[in-house]
């Protein structure tokens, strides 16, 4: 079959060609509007991820709402605990699709220093999808913005998170190993 | 005939003006406030249950999640609590670096506060300017223990490791900065006329009223309590120091911002002190490896940035404490929420929260 060109000559090197769907992904990952989740200790990191030094307006994601319906991306930023998880769900179903979630510290990853606490969510992925995880105990701010970064290349191509499944089953696994119970020290030392 | 009735308004616990998650279920006559209850525990991490699964020296890192925007403060407060169990002598040059250390923390934390104060007046901009000189404080953690929030760098008998000549260099330039940087902040918001009109004569608390709250810290001070356990208790190396102790006159929301302005400039001198007379010598004393402090029980306070923070550990002789009590000063200024927003505006409950200062970490512990 014959291709029929319909761009007028005049146009042909000012007008580029694209899919609808690659032309809302590129706009979808500059600007993500971050919903100001903050729980715990890390929340101050994010803070200041987005104040003056790191400036997290240079990548067009500054525009942290207070309301779940007008954002798409949920920084869960310090320790989960039970009886924050009702609320933390709401919020998650309040936000419209497309949504991301990114992980913020070892808490959110797998209860971090208060793993064997009674109160405490060894995981957010327990209770809602994950899309980024984000260890640290806070994580520097220039890694919030590397994750953020890391998220931006994944709602450009999604199929990488079939290939971010497999790995976090992995580390799922590396984790449970690395947040066992505190042995006893007593022992160790007799 | 018009019927009126009083509703009940519901605050967080996801609210970027509660600094965290709290749940303010606000009571409200129109727009006038008739009650505020604070419902707590959206933060409770079992904190003090944990501390008696691990040992001493475990625990420290605990304390840092404690008061995360002063987490200097709460090491210290712990550690000493343990040295005054296991009757533990620490070295002078570590008790000098850790008074520069909690310090510098303090204004740090009251760097947060003047950020989210200002953020929650609606000036991003105050935000802004805190936080660029907050990085200047994280930035000399960042050279002495290599991280910038959860420190965890004053131990059990001393500190981590000896302060560098970077490091007191760096500290040095940052002191000279500090008179800069407070006239900047009173040209920007201090005398800002709305500013000015939001804060003053609203949430007045007496003084009577701040003593019957057993309320501590900056916000007692404010309602003109000269109360500072620095001062009270000389701990550490703070009775080598001169300092003066800001005081407040009404006791409402402008007088806390303003001792907390003044603070810094106290906290400012005590750091200059401390790095003209800094001694040499050991940074650490000499603590067993696995320490089994006797049995008995302690408690030792400090003036943490929001008030008094004291540590109650129970010792049975083991490894690891019998029973850790943990005295948060925001959980108790808390209390003072409800009285502070009785017949105010809605918006100034937001002022008023602010002013507090309470940090849910320690609120909920």
């Amino acid at each position: 079959m014959e291709i029929v060109d319909i761009v007028p000559p005049e146009l042909k090197n000012n007008v580029i060609v694209t899919s609808v769907d690659a032309l809302f992904k590129w706009g979808k990952s500059n600007s993500i509007w971050p919903l100001s989740s903050g729980l715990a200790c890390c929340s101050i990191e994010m803070m200041c991820a987005a104040a003056s030094r790191f400036d997290l307006a240079r990548f067009g994601y500054e525009v942290f709402r207070s309301c779940p319906r007008q954002s798409d991306l949920l920084i869960v930023a310090g320790t989960l605990t039970w009886k924050m998880t009702p609320p933390l769900i709401r919020l998650y179903e309040e936000m419209p699709e497309p949504k991301y979630v990114i992980a913020m510290g070892n808490c959110n990853i797998g209860g971090g220093p208060f793993a064997d606490s009674y109160s405490v969510v060894t995981g957010l992925d327990k209770i809602m999808p994950v899309d980024v995880y984000l260890p640290g105990c806070p994580p520097r701010p220039e890694a919030l913005i590397d994750a953020m970064l890391k998220l931006k290349k994944l709602i450009r191509h999604p199929e990488l998170g079939r290939d971010a499944a497999d790995a976090k089953a992995l580390s799922r696994a590396n984790l449970e190993l690395m947040t066992r119970p505190v042995r006893n020290v007593e022992e160790r030392a007799e | 005939m018009a019927q009126t009735e009083k509703y009940v308004l519901n605050m967080g616990p996801q609210h970027p003006s509660t600094h965290g998650v709290l749940q303010v279920q606000v009571e409200l006559d129109g727009e006038n406030i008739v009650g505020a209850k604070p419902v707590m525990g959206y933060l409770h991490r079992g904190i003090e249950k944990l501390m008696e699964s691990r040992t001493y020296v475990q625990c420290v890192p605990f304390t840092d999640r404690l008061d995360y925007v002063s987490a200097m403060n709460n090491n210290l407060g712990f550690c000493m609590a343990v040295e005054k169990l296991a009757g533990i002598e620490v070295p002078e040059r570590a008790e000098y670096i850790r008074v520069i250390c909690a310090e510098l923390n303090r204004i740090a934390s009251h760097h947060v506060f003047i950020g989210s104060l200002t953020n929650d007046l609606g000036s991003a901009t105050g935000m802004i300017y805190a936080f660029r000189d907050r990085e200047k404080i994280l930035d000399l953690f960042n050279i002495i223990c290599g991280a910038r929030m959860t420190a965890h760098y004053i131990r059990i008998g001393g500190v981590a490791a000896d302060a560098q000549d970077e490091f007191l260099r760096d500290t040095q330039k940052f002191i000279d900065y500090v008179p800069e940087m407070l006239d900047e902040y009173n040209k920007l918001f201090s005398g800002n006329e709305i500013f000015q009109a939001r804060m003053k004569k609203t949430s007045i608390i007496t003084k009577e009223m701040a003593l019957k709250f057993g309320m501590s810290g900056p916000n007692i001070r404010a309602s003109g309590v000269d109360y500072d356990i620095r001062k009270i208790d000389k701990y550490g190396a703070y009775g080598k120091f001169d300092f003066d102790v800001p005081l407040g006159k009404r006791g409402d929301n402008w007088d806390r911002y303003m001792i907390r302005m003044k603070e810094i400039a106290e906290s400012a001198k005590i750091i200059q002190q401390a790095l003209d007379n800094m001694p040499e010598g050991p940074y650490m004393a000499k603590v067993p490896k696995v320490l089994r402090p006797p049995k008995g029980d302690a408690y030792h306070r400090v003036e943490n940035t929001r008030g008094e923070l004291g540590f109650y550990i129970v010792s049975d002789g083991s490894t690891k404490p019998y029973r850790v009590h943990i005295r948060r000063p925001s959980f108790v200024n808390l209390q003072a929420l409800d009285t502070m927003c009785k017949g105010m505006l809605l918006a100034d409950a937001v002022t008023a929260f602010a002013t507090i200062d309470p940090l849910m970490g320690e609120v909920d512990c």
